[in-house]
């Protein structure tokens, strides 16, 4: 009848807000670990009132340096590490709470693949095993499961006949790391949460496990969290990009925009430390000196003001705060300096 | 004869290197007749990614195999026979005429001792003296590393350090006998973004005012661009690309270093596929016979699965190891060496 009717988007029948929901929304998690032999009730505050929203379809990069508390913000958005405090919103519904989302249902429909592809499998399991555990916990028969690995392995690019009998141990990285893709998607998720999954790869297989997981986002529909160091490979992939430092958000974007246009002096840092790859074009003097201050008594007021060039006198009394981040296109920094009259002699500048 | 024009002796030459690890189950080839050279006060790149056998040419060049590593050819540093080394030849060799940074300074420096004791016993091995004017000397070399309150480092364990401060202090210790040669392997590698270039500018420093010839291991071509004078790249064991590090990035030679360089991210357009490198790095316990790239390699011909190719020299300065070099590098063919 009507033109509209004739074309049907896809939508996923586990879809319940509809595409303008977000697939999740985090508000101010946090999460600190104790430490013993550090003093009298001493905290790393690993994640400290973190907030983001991740829209259906599209890939979110998250950057920052080792001890940003990026790794722990991909373990509490699956509880794997449960949340101090904050919210959690997976397409509408909240996790973990009465009428909400429970956590196996969370899980079901978000995996997650890390970093070390060794030692995320069993090496005791044959990799067909391996992927087919996931379907079968959630009620496959084992030959239905079976059938469903060696769907997989063929759409990560393995052979199944040749790949699935084998062990771990007898797969380069690069075909390890198809292993915990395929065994993420073996049960069927929605969204996947990559901590740092192509970094321990060589370059040449990196872009090649790059270039799987555009494809199979397009295939299969998927939303991505892609947790890297890797500014380059997060500019590639990513549609908006989250930056954090010492547990907090700094920077919050779209990817084109952060890196054309980056708003926080952390950031800019970071841009300004990427090297070249052209020798007639070095890097004269590092953009920051010293090593992040550490997590355990972190600076007040911002917590980057200690290595930051513009630090002043209200960087130290108050904490910046991020403004408005809900929207797909707002970008936000967490600096005194984008704030007009946050009492900063460069407010408004930046 | 071989496209180079130099007249002095390099300072370091080494010939063929090969190196096996024989066991019951196999014979692994890691190095497989490596040959490069190094001149005084040059800054050298191994470049190749894992199982190139890029760390491993760097411990032959230390002598710090397993004896259980065949090691053959020839390394030659400043005249005398590296690989014929024994005793207390050795020794004074090795931290003295040679020094190396490792890539994770958490697992080379002893946990039980602080800093200080590291640089203290190093100082004290190879030039003797007190313990009080090794001391001094080692304060010193913590300001050249640019370690802030040097004094009070000294009597830090590894573990009070950060990531960056503990790899300036693996690099103090390195240069505390003023070696001839540095051998740094991935070095920056552990490191973060903002720390890693701080630490490569201040080697490119001290390698400038210190003159030490430097070879670095890296399997990242964007470290290569900032610190290397030259880049040798190698695959399988061998050095299948070497020259100026400008010219290698700019205009490869070899299909694996252009491969390499178009499958590494950097500003792609983010809506199409990178142009990986299909396949994967041969095993070396079965090298394939020929060139061992042309499994992988989109140029490869019959020839090239004959005989493992001849060096080339297209340009001066630059060698390949490919047939089909015309093929990659049609623009340098031809012109006058």
């Amino acid at each position: 009848m009507s033109a509209a009717m004739e074309v049907q988007p896809y939508v996923d029948p586990r879809d319940r807000g509809g595409a303008a929901q977000p697939m999740l929304i985090a508000r101010e998690l946090q999460r600190y670990f104790r430490v013993k032999g550090a003093g009298k009730g001493a905290v790393v505050r690993a994640v400290d009132g973190v907030s983001f929203t991740l829209f259906k379809g599209e890939t979110l990069g998250v950057v920052g340096e080792s001890g940003c508390g990026k790794s722990t913000l991909a373990r509490l958005l699956l509880h794997l590490v449960v949340p101090d405090s904050g919210e959690l919103v997976f397409d509408g519904d909240a996790v973990g709470e009465t009428g909400g989302v429970n956590i196996g249902d969370l899980r079901r429909q978000v995996q997650m693949v890390f970093q070390d592809s060794y030692s995320s499998l069993n090496p005791r399991m044959p990799v067909q095993d391996s992927i087919a555990f996931g379907p079968m916990v959630n009620g496959r028969s084992k030959t239905e499961a079976r059938r469903i690995a060696h769907e997989i392995l063929v759409k990560v690019g393995l052979r199944p006949d040749l790949f699935g009998p084998r062990y771990p141990h007898e797969l380069s990285g690069g075909q390890k790391q198809r292993v915990n893709i395929a065994r993420a998607l073996a049960v069927g998720p929605r969204m996947v949460i990559l901590d740092e999954a192509v970094s321990a790869l060589d370059k040449s297989v990196e872009a090649q496990v790059l270039n799987l997981l555009r494809q199979l986002k397009r295939t299969l529909n998927l939303t991505y969290l892609f947790i890297s160091h890797d500014l380059n490979v997060v500019r590639y992939i990513s549609d908006r990009v989250l930056v954090m430092y010492l547990g907090q958000v700094v920077e919050l974007g779209p990817a084109a925009e952060v890196f054309a246009r980056a708003r926080h002096p952390y950031t800019r840092a970071l841009l300004g430390s990427r090297l070249s790859m052209d020798a007639g074009r070095r890097i004269e003097a590092p953009p920051l000196v010293g090593d992040p201050p550490s997590p355990i008594d972190p600076p007040s007021g911002c917590r980057f003001r200690t290595r930051c060039p513009h630090a002043e006198s209200v960087c130290e009394a108050r904490m910046p705060t991020l403004g408005h981040w809900e929207d797909r296109s707002s970008h936000v920094a967490a600096c005194h300096m984008t704030t007009p009259d946050s009492g900063h002699s460069l407010a408004g500048s930046a | 004869m071989d496209g180079h024009t130099e007249a002095a002796a390099p300072l370091l030459d080494v010939r063929d290197l090969t190196v096996k690890f024989v066991s019951r189950e196999a014979t692994v080839t890691a190095v497989n007749g490596a040959t490069f050279s190094l001149r005084a006060g040059e800054v050298l790149c191994l470049l190749g990614e894992s199982g190139s056998g890029k760390s491993v040419t760097l411990r032959a060049l230390m002598r710090l195999l397993p004896k259980q590593a065949q090691v053959a050819g020839r390394v030659e540093l400043g005249g005398q026979d590296v690989l014929a080394l024994q005793g207390k030849a050795l020794r004074a060799f090795r931290g003295g005429e040679v020094a190396m940074v490792f890539q994770e300074p958490m697992t080379a420096l002893d946990p039980v001792y602080t800093i200080g004791q590291h640089l203290v016993e190093m100082i004290r091995r190879h030039k003797g003296g007190t313990k009080a004017e090794a001391r001094a000397r080692a304060i010193e070399l913590l300001d050249l590393v640019k370690i802030p309150s040097a004094a009070r480092r000294l009597d830090a364990y590894p573990h009070e350090l950060s990531g960056g401060l503990r790899q300036r202090a693996m690099i103090a210790i390195a240069l505390s006998c003023g070696p001839r040669l540095l051998l740094a392997d991935e070095p920056t590698t552990a490191l973060d973004a903002t720390v890693q270039i701080q630490v490569l500018i201040l080697l490119r420093r001290l390698q400038q005012e210190l003159g030490m010839g430097t070879i670095f291991v890296t399997h990242d071509l964007g470290v290569a661009a900032e610190i290397a004078d030259r880049v040798a790249v190698m695959y399988a064991g061998r050095v299948i690309e070497e020259g100026p590090v400008a010219d290698v990035l700019r205009a490869p030679a070899h299909p694996y270093t252009a491969g390499l360089l178009a499958s590494t991210v950097h500003d792609q357009a983010p809506d199409q596929d990178i142009a990986a490198i299909p396949g994967s790095p041969p095993d070396l316990r079965r090298l394939p016979g020929g060139c061992s790239f042309a499994p992988r390699c989109g140029l490869a011909t019959e020839a090239c699965r004959q005989a493992f190719p001849d060096p080339v020299y297209p340009a001066p300065g630059r060698m390949a190891r490919c047939l089909r070099v015309a093929d990659v590098l049609p623009s340098l063919i031809g012109e006058p060496a």
